[in-house]
């Protein structure tokens, strides 16, 4: 697969599954995505993916997950900026797995 | 696939590294790569500093817009540096004097400092040409870019 299709329009993904075209990008191509990671989108989750989303907007970069801890903390307090939290909402990576339903691409540095 | 925790030299060393960016932003890709090496070695826990001279100056300047070129605007990255704990961007006088710029024209960068109650703190600092000199002789490594 090379693409996630909703309603018969396709939108390209890179072969780990970020989105190829950031304007691509809605809340229901992020379930689409969610879904494949295997996560269920919650509150918690898509309070993420709607910060990482404002902290690209704001910064033209995906930030590395301790950038993350510390920016959510800054934001929401310590009990959300906290690595594990993070990584109980997201299991295979925050930084990683959060971008990518954000439709961002892959943070920096990230291997 | 999981993120691991950042990478550490044997015995904690820790080295002193400077980027040394001296190309204009956007007709090549050395900016870019600078700066996305910038990001990746912040992860590294080592003391990272850049510098900016000759046409590099230019990547600073504030209110850069690419649309008309069709490439990615990466200028705003410079300011989340602090987040990323980099917090020493040094500036040649010298070079922004050539180029008819000032302090004034650069974008305002800042970061926390942990030292001083989280106190925002500007992170650019302009320095004459004999200072750069003995800031890069202080380096263990030059990155030049």
């Amino acid at each position: 697969m090379t693409a996630y299709v909703i309603n018969g329009s396709s939108f390209e993904h890179d072969e780990e599954g970020y989105l190829k075209n950031l304007a691509d990008w809605n809340k229901d191509l992020a379930e689409i995505i969610a879904k494949d990671e295997k996560i269920d989108l919650t509150a918690e989750h898509w309070e993420v993916v709607n910060f990482l989303r404002e902290y690209y907007d704001e910064y033209q970069v995906a930030p590395a997950i301790r950038v993350l801890v510390k920016a959510m903390k800054k934001a929401f307090g310590a009990e959300k900026g906290d690595q594990k939290y993070l990584y109980q909402l997201f299991p295979y990576g925050p930084a990683k797995q959060a971008c990518k339903i954000a439709g961002l691409p892959k943070p920096t540095g990230c291997v | 696939m999981a993120e691991v925790e950042a990478p550490k030299l044997p015995s904690g060393v820790r080295k002193k590294l400077m980027f040394v960016n001296r190309k204009a932003p956007h007709g090549t890709i050395y900016a870019l790569e600078a700066l996305e090496v910038v990001l990746i070695s912040a992860a590294f826990e080592q003391e990272v500093c850049l510098a900016f001279l000759d046409d590099g100056v230019f990547q600073l300047v504030k209110g850069q817009n690419t649309q008309a070129i069709g490439t990615k605007n990466f200028a705003p990255t410079y300011r989340a540096l602090g987040d990323y704990e980099i917090t020493r961007l040094y500036v040649e006088r010298e070079s922004l004097a050539e180029r008819g710029l000032a302090t004034a024209d650069l974008m305002p960068i800042v970061h926390e400092d942990p030292d001083d109650a989280d106190e925002e703190k500007p992170s650019i600092q302009v320095v004459g040409r004999a200072e750069m000199a003995t800031l890069m002789a202080e380096q263990d490594v030059l990155l030049s870019f």
